[in-house]
């Protein structure tokens, strides 16, 4: 009895990506659940900056492969609220759930990363130095202890996995590439390819489509529309039309709560959203 | 799969293949012709010249060339190895000098103990202490491949823990930088003590044997000559495969967006801590081979303005690649030996100068210079 226990126990904390079955009422299983069909909740978050409240109780769900548009005036928290989910920001009150059971509000940056959530800043960050395909490898999902990395070589699997993301970001003739050469809106690809790389069930996007040609944007426009569904999204982003074409479901944020949800033309409908935006 | 090399913005998703490009070589043919010429330089020619061309000869190499070469090349080993630090990771130290002393002076205890072994006596030192025992870390130092050892792991060891505390509170920058100078000051202090057992300012000297053979002579010279160009040689080989490894190019990413680096999943933490510890170590290697040709291992070497002058040769060959350091020390200190015959009082005018000019004007030193040069003119 008590060997099969431990054989179970063993079986479960080595099993392929914590897939395992959890078989225990009350061992929590390891990893993201995401069986209920919510990938992010917030529950009543709230957020304080020497007085100002940047978020106001905040509550928001964000469905498992959907890809959420969030808009609203400057100031209206969409920023804080990554913070919040990323473990920049502590909140003062209120919850952070990813899946069933993370509670986002315990983790640090790094593991919000290993938890599968990724973040593309409104600048985009690159490695510079270092050529298009260096930077996809580096973001690479594999074992990032640094003695690993000392005799690392791609395997033919992740080779296609590199040259996979490279073709989806439109960069394939650029591998060779040094990054800091690249054009802004192609620095934002890479940075997005990046993000893929580390294969994250939910994205976050800050500002994605600044500094873009209309081409490019298209082109993004495109890129998240296909990645909805197998990814969540969640964008946060000023330029309308760009919301337009991508939107399913846009969340209106005003003064750190959420004023408005729905399609577009109604969150548009909408008099109060009207009211914020053109003013009284 | 052949694709038409025309139409360049058709490029319908399935259109263009992407490929990846291959890992560029691990030294382009010059570099393998540079290296080999090097070594046939420092193994076979030097050698030849010094020891079996008759004095009278004009090709005769001196001892004093021999002496001073030997001891140029411990710097060049000491600016790569602060380079990896710098160039590659972005950690600016001023007290690499503390790491080159520490490897000096273990290598000056076993010679200290072998001249005792030799002659009977006890080092100076020690008389004017009128000690008779060796304070109880010398212990085992008599032993070569003990003492060698020393040299490798206390300056390792020191950085390891010194770089642990540093980078998990995530010191960086000037900050950093200060703190190194800060540590090599103290330990300068510490070492100036009579008290320390160490010879106190006068440091170790008065070598007279290493391995059972006499030093001073022309012999002894050439073949410290060779294991400090053997040993550049084996150092600039590990530092290639370093940068160019997935840990390398971590460095590198971490040096140019560190906060990227963590949303990728790293922590910079044993990035920035293996290749400060590997950095001390090759100083140490470079200290070892510097007291017996020197002759003398003291506590100037642990000054704040000698680290100071690593990170100038650094910058002024080209920080960012790995032949740049080694020009540079071996330019810097070449023209040093030369002026301040000539000129004493000019030497640090002229340092501090060429310093300026290169911060200003060449970032990435000499070899950037050359780079350019290379670029505008095919």
């Amino acid at each position: 009895m008590v060997e099969m226990w431990m054989g179970q126990i063993v079986a479960q904390e080595y099993g392929a990506d914590g897939d395992a079955e959890a078989g225990y009422g009350h061992v929590r299983k390891p990893g993201l659940d995401i069986s209920h069909g919510v990938a992010l909740y917030l529950d009543g978050i709230s957020v304080s900056f020497d007085g100002f409240r940047a978020l106001n109780q905040l509550t928001l769900a964000i469905d498992v492969g959907e890809l959420r548009c969030i808009i609203g005036p400057n100031g209206a928290g969409k920023t804080t609220m990554m913070d919040v989910i990323t473990g920049k920001t502590r909140p003062d009150s209120g919850q952070a759930w990813f899946g069933q059971t993370i509670d986002l509000l315990k983790l640090r940056e790094a593991e919000v990363v290993a938890a599968g959530i990724g973040r593309k800043f409104q600048k985009p960050t690159v490695f510079e130095d270092l050529s298009v395909q260096d930077n996809l490898e580096l973001a690479l999902k594999t074992d990032k202890r640094a003695r690993r990395t000392l005799f690392f070589r791609l395997s033919g699997e992740q080779r296609r996995r590199v040259e996979e993301v490279l073709e989806l970001i439109h960069l394939h003739d650029q591998a060779a590439r040094r990054a800091g050469d690249l054009s802004h809106g192609q620095k934002q690809w890479l940075e997005i390819g990046m993000l893929l790389m580390l294969n994250p069930k939910l994205l976050l996007l800050d500002e994605p489509v600044a500094g873009m040609t209309d081409a490019e944007t298209e082109r993004t426009a495109g890129l998240f529309t296909s990645l909805a569904g197998k990814h969540t999204l969640v964008v946060v982003e000023h330029d309308m039309e760009f919301v337009r074409r991508i939107a399913h479901k846009v969340t209106v944020l005003h003064e750190g709560s959420v004023l408005a949800e729905g399609s577009l033309e109604q969150v548009q409908a909408n008099e109060r959203v009207v009211e914020v935006y053109l003013g009284r | 799969m052949a694709v038409a090399p025309s139409s360049s913005n058709a490029s319908s998703a399935h259109g263009a293949r992407a490929q990846l490009q291959p890992p560029t070589a691990f030294l382009p043919p010059w570099g393998w012709a540079t290296l080999l010429l090097f070594l046939l330089l420092i193994c076979v020619a030097a050698p030849v010249l010094a020891l079996a061309v008759p004095h009278g000869s004009n090709l005769h190499l001196s001892q004093y060339w021999v002496a001073l070469a030997g001891k140029i090349l411990c710097y060049a080993m000491v600016a790569l190895a602060m380079d990896m630090v710098w160039g590659y990771a972005g950690i600016l130290s001023l007290g690499h000098g503390l790491f080159f002393a520490l490897g000096g002076y273990a290598m000056g205890m076993y010679l200290n103990r072998a001249m005792t072994a030799a002659s009977g006596n006890l080092p100076d030192f020690m008389q004017f202490m009128q000690w008779t025992h060796f304070p109880w870390y010398w212990q085992g130092t008599e032993h070569f491949a003990y003492a060698l050892f020393l040299a490798l792991a206390v300056p390792g060891l020191l950085a390891f823990v010194f770089g642990f505390f540093a980078f998990r509170s995530r010191i960086k920058g000037v900050y950093f930088s200060i703190i190194t100078q800060a540590l090599t000051y103290a330990a300068m202090l510490l070492f100036f003590r009579n008290e320390t057992g160490f010879g106190g300012n006068n440091g170790l000297t008065d070598f007279k044997v290493l391995l059972g053979f006499p030093v001073g002579t022309m012999a002894m010279s050439v073949a410290l000559f060779v294991a400090s160009g053997v040993a550049l040689a084996g150092m600039f080989l590990f530092a290639r495969w370093l940068v160019r490894s997935k840990f390398g190019r971590v460095l590198t990413a971490i040096r140019d967006a560190e906060s990227r680096v963590m949303f990728c999943g790293y922590d910079p933490l044993w990035f920035k801590l293996g290749v400060w510890t590997a950095s001390a170590v090759m100083c140490g290697l470079a200290g070892a081979l510097y007291a017996p040709q020197v002759g003398i291992i003291n506590p100037s070497e642990m000054s704040p303005a000698n680290s100071i002058e690593i990170a100038i040769w650094t910058a002024i060959g080209g920080r960012g690649t790995l032949i740049g350091p080694i020009v540079g020390a071996v330019l810097v200190n070449a023209s040093k030996s030369w002026l301040t015959v000539a000129m004493p009082e000019a030497w640090l005018y002229l340092l501090g100068g060429l310093f300026i000019v290169v911060t200003l004007f060449a970032p990435y030193g000499i070899v950037g210079l050359w780079r350019q040069w290379r670029l505008r003119h095919g």
